[in-house]
């Protein structure tokens, strides 16, 4: 440990140090001497003291993750394990026993089976804390470099012996020991990237930055000067925010920001060596925070089980309770007799009747424990485990693409996977694949099909289904085993791309290629590939070429038509406007590095001032003019630079570069005259390869990625993206250097983002934002309709917005592109402005997005893109799998209502000849009286499906127009489509019973636009109101809420990392095996445990029916006639395997027939093995075994001179025949392992029994059970009862099981009868026929395969088209108004109306409408051809939130009513959980965990 | 397949029946159609073998006698009376007469069966110390606490055998006249005492203590009889195979019986001429009264048995397979319209595919 002062903590008066301790911390520097020390024995005292004080408030770095200690495991242990309730009732009963009172077995004895479970559980947790603590052990031990002032330099230390203050030097590819406050980076833009995949298995580079002020610092940082105090928030969990200020001697302050804090379980990448100060350490650490540690979750199953173990305790204690008093009154009976039975208290006096109840009572209670089974919990966890053993190794749910399988993360809920009722899903990543593929575009108004992208993308789903035949060269094959090696991802890298520029690669070899280079995050060649429209990529190099040309002129671009210009600009935002990072493919986590000293952004008012005076610009306009200049320059540098010599594949490229590209030398035209600044320790590596110039694209999300890609594929690449500049090269014009001046990030509330820059040729400050439609349309600058320029933006736009709409309907999600030009005034207002809220430390974010706002607005439309997320394989069979199951699938997607309705009808959860009832209010109110109305509908459409009915319903405003023939059909239930703003209207508490209400009658709803607040609230409304069992699928962190509050939490294991992962229960590689997973084995799981579990309590029952049944033949004296051994050993080892077995391997119905006929999935819904009812009828029918199995013996031995214990050995004999017979009147699939288990058991208890009976003459009192068994196997009669008893006591039940398997199967019964005829394979019409039946016989209201006649679907398509459902969009209103016919512009026109539309938010939308673009409004039909296009918008209101004209008041409102949901989140609306779950530092399970934060996407 | 061979992915699992779940099973499915044969195979198996055990139940004779005395005006009926009081009065004896117009087929086991006597009580059924009676002279001084309150006699000293059950040792004895023909003198029919134990209880789980000098009441000095007996166990017999803790009938005693009304063996009549049973004639048997049995509403028996391979007479066994085979036939019969009705619609059901 380190000797220096410490680090001193929380200065100042101690009343004012009380306030501020809860909200801050001040860190200095360990190296400094206390402050105030002025003697240096006092100091050192002082400092001692502090340092205490510093022990006692800020953690060290050491990990501690174990509970235990070795000293303290006994007591520790025993303390947890007795939070079990059963636990504490198993040792209360065996201490009764050692009150000699009212023992019934020898204490010892009793006390070993629950010393047995509880030694077992407790190897169990020591065995784990033990693992822990080795891997606790190997991380604290971990080094790093520490400085250290006694050694004036950086020493090696233990990670556990940093603390907060200690100046940390951490260099390329270490793990980050602890929270660190970026300092210093060799990076000489102070930069510095990390990779947190450790924490949320994200694969892209995160950038993070040295703490202002340091950045600018050109020698080496010494830590010894670091004087400065630094004040920040006490530890929390929040991943995405830190804030706090940095106070320098000169009292200047600077503000700190999660960019600058480096997480602990990060990995620095790309940066030689970074120094920091140690803000948080050890458990403070914000990971380390945010590790809540496994959940542990209660099954349905194990609720009513519990339910039914209290109704076992009652009957225990009526049980005793009788016996009690039977007891009392015999005693009295005989008191007073002289009964020679009778035995006295050991006084010599009579025991009085009611001692001798009470006594009875605690005896019974001990001999009758068997019904309380102590094994009953331990032999779940052991089904439970075997079953997740199972589900694991299952072939059919590995994942060959991603080497995965199935993950079971959390083990004792497998059962309800059985039992599911509805599911939510996340649309992007789960239903579809997550893999963004550049579809089309429009730019100007013009629409660019990119057929030929079309056809190539074709042709992947062709080769997909011919995957088998595929066989890849064996080149690939080799490359498996070395992966990590640096040579062979080279070499696979360059395979795939050689492969896939061929386009000889079909979609299975790009899955293998993708499995290999899977450390870039979302570039599969799928996405990387793209085919450009040729009449694009002409008007591209046209541009190009022009300005290339134009360049040294005064303007331009304006020598461009403005429709090229458009078009530049379009592919400059497509390039720019993202956090896109560029790295090399030959050498991944290397940064592309072509660097021109730029200066960093601007900083201060007064360094914008400074930089932008007139003479500033003028020389920035000169050094336009001297191209000739900067162009010999350029070669000069080029030269200096191949003769540099340099071992870096940065440079190696940027050499390479330089060769192939000898148009290169354009960066001269950057704003400032740019001069090489090579770093001079590098050599040069001469062989390089032409194919290593590619870059790759590491995005934040996959549209990005997809966007540069796509921009890449028109020669407009990204080649470089520093901190405070983006290099974009084009063919003629060359590489082209952007000063990036900001960059407004995205979030889910603007819903856009914005990077502000200079522009290199026409040295204009320009804004480029990228964003949803809705909201970018929105901020459009109002155009005039006087002149012809204005005429034609509004023409475009109305264009754009045609082809928005059709993007939307195939499914494609959209984003606009527009551009704003700022004034040097402009900009240096809002840049005022936008300095003031950075660095405001109170409201920062606040005062950011009221920035953000105020410049992103006055915007010019560029264009929009069509980005198509592709359904997964097997999304649609699964859906309707899933749906014939019974299931209700609830789709809650952040996307918008078009895109969700298109993939939807995609992936066959909307039907065509469904109706879609939509929901879209503004007002709680509106919303309330739409509920109102729909709820009508869907009730007299339920009812009486007259048309007039429903016509008259209509009139009052309702929406479905037309009623349409459809009512009147096979009646299907509609489908609901509710977005994000009404969802929140609809989850007010005075709504939600309506609007559950509604959804139930709703066969899917589809939640629009919704936050992940929104979505676990809508997963926890239905949990809570309908109680049913929920299941929440998602693959982002926004979907992480959603799968916490999910009965069960389903992950996967997709392209964005981890977080819903660690969140879930179980991980699935793609959604697909999503069926198999219910529909089989949580079918199976629940089956088995279902009958296990009753198993257990008619077994127990049943033993204890034959105890309490002899009580009235022994005085109610609770004397027991089973020997003691066996009453206590008989569950834990006689009778206990194989059911074990059973509730492992017993399949009721084989995969294939529940897979053809998932109708048999019902039954786990409905509970039907394990009901109430079931439970009792369990429990009489073993009430009555037990009499058969007691009165037979009884009988057989009446009048007869049998001692106690043969008889009671007999009895037992025939108990376990009884329970074997039993267990296989139950077992539905009869392995080897059933057989052998049986005859192992049987054989168990004779052998127990011969042994114990001949070991020792005269112990085991009170029993004596010498030679007993030996004696009762010579007898005859032994064998005859032996086999009277058991066929008696089953006969009912075998004869009402055949009967009713006979008369009344069920459904399950019936699959596997039909399994029996023909198994392995059903046919297809029998299949068809089956289903038929078995609707039949479920009575289900659910129409699988509904026939519709064609003339019927054909009208009605005909009447939906003459009555689409246009009043869904309330913009109608604002269509007909005769200004809104004039201004088809949303801003002006769209807010005043707002009121009057109240109404018509809702539609039911007809089926078969799917022509968005041709509403026709209500009220205006004569004009609804020149409106279609405004009608056709969709959920405009949602751009109240972005109004420029009243962004601030409107923000705040929308805050508040986020806020009003989530638990004052405002300011994000976006609900940060933690999520809980493991994810470790080399697979140990100290969760690291990091959520990200969450991104919407547009 | 070189590549998916090489390829195979770390993760995927293990391809076997096991693991996969695909284990060859016996899939029965309980219907009609199985349960059917079944039931009448367990029908006629259980009928015939119901027929034997009755049959060979049926064959077994068995004569018995209440001589409790509380009912009858058997002479039993003084000594009951004189128990009334408390005290059983010393050596009060009756006789019960009774005769076999025929030969009463031997072997003939002599049993005494008791009545309300709840030996099975919990309390009753731990008092005693297996310790003492396998002949430790450890436990022997000092018995288990178990057998309080006869662990010690009033005068402190150890009771032997200690306990309730002992205490409570049923001291009534029997002895078996016949008279050939009518008039002439009653013969004492010999009773084997001995062999009426399990042979592990009397050679191996009882033993008497050591003998001391060659004597075991030397060996029981020290002790006391329990309290309700009139002489000390070592003069239980005057056997010295017999006495002591290895009497017999103290052996047959502790055996506790399993239910409230049980039977002893007594004695077997299996010497001389009694060989093969009870020649017909008439007999007196000759009881000797000590057991109170009135005072808890109890009954004495005593029962001559003739023994078949199953034991003695019980007619239940076989009663209860002809009951339960019948009702298999029974529940053959009903499965057997329901296979027939339901194999119509299972052929409708073919008939639809």
């Amino acid at each position: 440990m380190e000797r220096e002062p410490a680090a001193a903590e929380e200065p100042g008066p101690p009343g004012r140090r009380r306030r501020r301790r809860r909200r801050t911390r001040t860190v200095r520097s360990n190296l400094l001497p206390p402050p105030g020390a002025e003697d240096p024995a006092a100091g050192a005292a002082k400092g001692e003291r502090r340092r205490r004080v510093c022990a006692q408030h800020l953690a060290d770095n050491r990990l501690k993750t174990t509970k235990y200690t070795l000293l303290s495991f006994l007591p520790k242990n025993l303390f947890e394990q007795f939070h079990r309730l059963a636990n504490v009732y198993f040792v209360f009963i065996a201490l009764l026993n050692f009150v000699p009172a009212v023992n019934a077995f020898q204490p010892g004895l009793a006390l070993a089976p629950v010393l047995f479970i509880l030694a077992v559980t407790a190897f169990k947790d020591l065995w784990e804390d033990y693992s822990r603590h080795r891997s606790d052990h190997e991380i604290n031990h971990l080094g790093c470099l520490v400085f250290s002032r006694e050694e004036n330099k950086y020493v090696n230390r233990f990670w556990k012996e940093i603390r907060v203050g200690d100046f940390v030097r951490l260099r390329c590819n270490e793990i980050i020991p602890a929270d660190i406050l970026l300092l210093s980076s060799s990076d000489p833009d102070g930069l510095c990237h990390i990779e947190t995949a450790n924490l949320d298995g994200e694969t892209n580079l995160k950038r993070r930055q040295v703490v202002r002020g340091f950045s600018g610092l050109v020698s080496e940082f010494n830590p010894l000067t670091f004087t400065s105090v630094i004040e920040c928030e006490k530890p929390n969990n929040d991943l995405t925010r830190f804030r706090g200020c940095i106070i320098h001697d000169n009292g200047k302050k600077a503000g700190l920001y999660k960019e600058n804090l480096l997480l602990r379980g990060c990995t620095i990448r790309n940066t030689d060596a970074v120094v920091g100060i140690v803000i948080y350490a050890g458990h403070e650490t914000k990971a380390l925070l945010n590790n809540s540690g496994p959940r542990y979750k209660r099954s349905q199953l194990e609720r009513q089980m519990n339910c039914d173990v209290l109704w076992c305790v009652l009957l225990l204690i009526c049980m005793s309770l009788f016996s009690a008093v039977g007891h009392g009154l015999w005693v009295r009976q005989y008191q007073d007799k002289r009964s020679l039975f009778d035995v006295p208290e050991s006084d010599g006096s009579a025991l009085s009747p009611v001692t001798a109840a009470v006594y009875s009572f605690l005896t019974m209670i001990i001999v009758l424990q068997v019904l309380i089974p102590i094994s009953l919990y331990v032999s779940i966890e052991i089904v439970k485990v075997c079953q997740v053993y199972f589900i694991n190794q299952d072939m059919e749910l590995y994942d060959e693409e991603t080497d995965s399988q199935l993950q079971c993360r959390a083990l004792n809920i497998t059962e309800d996977l059985g039992q599911i009722q509805y599911i939510f899903s996340d649309k992007t990543g789960t239903l579809t694949e997550n893999k963004m593929v550049f579809r089309r575009c429009t730019v100007s108004g013009i629409e660019y099909s990119h057929d030929a992208n079309a056809q190539r993308l074709a042709r992947y789903q062709e080769a997909d289904s011919e995957e088998e035949e595929v066989v890849p060269r064996g080149g690939l094959v080799s490359q498996r085993g070395s992966i990590g090696s640096h040579q062979s991802i080279r070499m696979m890298h360059r395979t795939q791309s050689t492969k896939s520029h061929r386009r000889t690669g079909s979609r299975a070899e790009a899955k293998r290629a993708s499995m290999l280079s899977r450390h870039t995050a979302f570039s599969s060649p799928m996405e990387k590939d793209i085919t450009p429209d040729p009449k694009l990529l002409e008007k591209v190099s046209e541009c190009d070429r022009c300005l290339a040309v134009a360049r040294h002129q005064e303007h331009p671009l304006a020598h461009l038509s403005p429709e090229l210009s458009d078009v530049f600009d379009f592919f400059i935002a497509l390039t720019i406007c993202n956090t896109v990072v560029v790295t090399s493919p030959d050498q991944p986590r290397q940064k592309v590095r072509v660097r021109f000293e730029l200066k960093s952004p601007v900083k201060t008012i007064e360094d914008f001032l400074r930089r932008f005076t007139p003479s500033r610009l003028t020389s920035g306009c000169s050094s336009i003019g001297n191209l000739a200049t900067n162009k010999s320059n350029h070669k000069s540098g080029s030269n200096f630079l191949s003769n540099l010599s340099s071992n870096s594949t940065l440079l190696r490229l940027e050499d390479k570069l330089g060769q192939s590209a000898p148009a290169i030398a354009s960066n001269g035209y950057s704003s400032q005259a740019g001069n090489w600044a090579p770093e001079p320790t590098r050599e040069q590596e001469p062989e390089l390869k032409k194919e290593e110039l590619e870059l790759r694209y590491e995005a934040e999300s996959p549209d990005e990625a997809a966007l540069v890609y796509a921009a890449k594929a028109y020669n407009c690449a990204l080649v470089d993206r520093l901190h405070d500049q983006v290099s974009v090269e084009l063919p003629h014009l060359g590489r082209l250097t952007f000063e990036l001046l900001h960059t407004l990030g995205f979030d889910s509330i603007r819903k856009r983002m914005s990077v502000v820059i200079r522009h290199p040729i026409t040295d204009e400050i320009n804004v480029y934002t990228k964003g949803a439609d809705s909201v970018v349309m929105d901020l459009l600058l109002p155009c005039s309709s006087d002149d012809a320029r204005g005429r034609h933006q509004k023409k475009i736009r109305s264009k754009t917005q045609n082809f928005l709409n059709m993007y939307a309907v195939e499914g494609l999600r959209t984003l606009c592109i527009a551009k704003r030009v700022l004034s040097e005034e402009e900009y240096a207002c809002w840049l005022q402005s936008h300095l003031e809220a950075e660095s405001s430390l109170d409201n920062r974010e606040e005062l950011l997005f009221q920035s953000a706002i105020r410049l992103e607005t006055n915007l010019h439309l560029l264009g929009a893109t069509g980005i198509e997320d592709r359904l997964q394989e097997g999304v649609p069979e699964t859906i309707a799998k899933l749906r014939q199951a019974g299931l209700q699938i609830w789709v809650l997607t952040g996307d918008k209502q078009e895109t969700a309705i298109n993939i939807a009808r995609a992936c066959k959860l909307l039907d065509h000849e469904e109706e879609v009832i939509t929901l879209n209010a503004e007002s709680q109110e509106a919303c309330a009286a739409l509920l109102d109305q729909c709820l009508h509908y869907v009730q007299s459409r339920g009812l009486h499906s007259t048309p007039e009915k429903t016509e008259g319903k209509m009139s009052v405003g309702f929406s479905p127009l037309c009623p349409t023939p459809a009512s009147t059909a096979s009646n299907p239930s509609p489908s609901l489509v509710i977005d994000g703003r009404s969802l929140a209207y609809a989850l007010e508490k005075n709504l939600e019973d309506k609007f559950l209400f509604l959804a139930k009658q709703c066969q899917s709803v589809l939640c629009c636009r919704s936050t992940p607040l929104q979505k676990s609230m809508v997963v926890k409304l239905v949990r809570s109101k309908l109680k049913a069992m929920t299941l929440a699928i998602g693959d982002g962190a926004n979907d992480v809420s959603m799968i916490q509050v999910a009965d069960v939490g389903v992950g996967i294991l997709g392209q964005e990392g981890m977080q819903a992962v660690m969140a879930s229960d179980f991980a699935v590689p793609r959604f697909r095996y999503l069926e198999r997973l219910l529909i089989v084995h949580g079918h199976w799981c629940y089956s088995r445990l279902a009958n296990m579990v009753l198993y257990f309590f008619y077994k127990n029952t049943m033993f204890v029916g034959l105890l309490f049944w002899f009580q009235f033949y022994c005085g109610f004296s609770a004397s027991a006639m089973i020997d003691q051994w066996y009453l206590i050993f008989f569950n834990l080892l006689f009778s206990s395997l194989p059911q074990l077995v059973t509730g492992v391997l017993d399949k009721d119905v084989p995969a294939h027939v529940l897979l053809t006929k998932p109708q048999l999935y019902r039954s786990g819904q409905n509970m039907e093995e394990y009901r109430p009812q079931t439970f009792w009828l369990n429990m009489v029918d073993a009430a009555f075994q037990s009499l058969v199995c007691f009165f037979i013996p009884y009988l057989a031995y009446y009048n007869s001179d049998v001692d106690l214990f043969t008889w009671g050995t007999l009895i037992t004999a025939i108990a376990l025949f009884t329970f074997l017979l039993h267990l296989g009147i139950e077992t539905r699939t009869w392995t080897w392992l059933n057989w052998i288990t049986c005859g192992f058991s049987i054989i168990l208890f004779f052998t127990v029994a011969l042994i114990y009976n001949a070991s020792c003459a005269a112990c085991y009192p009170p029993s004596n059970p010498y030679w007993t068994v030996q004696t009762l196997l010579r007898d005859p009669v032994f064998y005859l009862t032996c086999l009277i008893a058991p066929v008696t006591a089953l006969l009912p039940r075998l004869f009402f099981k055949a009967l009713q398997g006979s008369l009344f199967p069920t459904p399950l019964q019936l699959g596997r009868q039909s399994a029996r005829k023909c198994p392995k394979r059903l046919n297809i019409p029998k299949e068809t026929f089956a289903q038929g039946r078995l609707e039949g016989d479920l009575r289900t209201d659910h129409s699988v395969g509904r026939t519709i006649s064609p003339s019927a679907s054909l009208s009605r398509d005909r009447v939906s088209q003459d009555c689409t459902s246009q009043a869904a969009w309330h913009t109608q209103q604002a269509a007909c108004s005769p200004e809104a016919s004039e201004e088809p512009s949303m801003v002006d026109n769209s807010v005043p109306l707002r009121d009057d539309t109240v109404l018509e938010g809702l539609s039911a939308q007809s089926p078969g409408s799917s022509t968005w673009g041709a509403a026709v409004p209500e009220g205006c039909p004569e004009e609804s051809k020149v409106k279609s296009t405004s009608a056709g918008r969709v959920a405009p209101l949602s751009s109240l939130f972005n109004l420029p004209n009243f962004s601030s008041i409107n923000w705040i409102s929308s805050l508040s009513l986020v806020s009003g949901l989530g638990n004052g989140q405002a300011g994000r609306g976006v609900p940060v959980q933690a999520p809980s779950g493991r994810a470790g530092l080399k697979g140990t399970d100290h969760g690291l965990l990091l959520v990200a934060p969450s991104r919407g996407r547009s | 397949m070189t590549w998916s061979a090489t390829a195979r992915g770390a993760h995927q699992p293990d391809n076997t029946a096991f693991t996969q779940q695909r284990l060859p099973a016996w899939q029965p499915l309980l219907s009609a159609s199985i349960a059917l044969p079944l039931f009448f195979c367990a029908g006629l198996a259980f009928i015939g073998l119901g027929l034997g055990l009755y049959c060979s139940s049926n064959g077994i004779r068995e004569l018995e006698h209440d001589y409790t005395g509380s009912s009858d005006a058997g002479n039993c009926s003084e000594c009951a009376a004189a128990t009334e009081g408390g005290a059983p009065p010393p050596n009060c004896s009756c006789a019960w007469y009774f005769s076999l117009p025929e030969l009463f087929q031997g072997p003939v086991y002599l049993y005494y069966e008791l009545t309300n006597f709840y030996q099975n009580n919990r309390r009753y059924g731990v008092s005693r110390d297996d310790a003492q009676l396998s002949g430790l002279a450890g436990a022997l001084r000092n018995p288990t606490d178990e057998c309080a309150p006869y662990r010690y006699s009033a005068a402190g000293l150890p009771v032997a055998p200690c306990g309730a059950i002992a205490n409570s040792l049923f001291n009534d004895s029997f002895s078996v006249w016949h008279q050939r023909e009518t008039g002439g003198p009653y013969v004492e029919v010999p009773l084997d005492r001995t062999g009426i134990a399990w042979w592990t209880d009397y050679h191996v789980k009882f033993r008497n203590p050591p003998l001391v000098n060659g004597s075991l009441a030397l060996a029981f000095e020290g002790t006391a009889p329990p309290p309700n007996w009139h002489r000390p166990v070592y003069e239980l017999s005057t056997d010295p195979n017999n006495t002591g803790f290895i009497n017999q009938d103290f052996v047959v005693w502790m055996r506790t019986a399993a239910l409230p009304t049980f039977r002893k063996l007594y004695a077997r009549i299996r010497q001389g001429n009694y060989s093969a049973g009870l020649p017909r004639g008439a007999y007196l048997v000759n009881i000797t009264y000590n057991y109170p049995v009135s005072a808890f509403g109890g009954h004495k028996l005593i029962i001559f048995s003739s023994i078949s391979w199953m034991g003695g007479k019980n007619p239940f066994l076989g009663i209860a397979y002809l009951v339960v085979g019948s009702l298999c036939i029974l529940m053959g019969f009903v499965m057997l319209v329901v296979y027939i009705l339901y194999q119509d619609q299972d052929e409708d059901d073919d008939d639809d595919d």
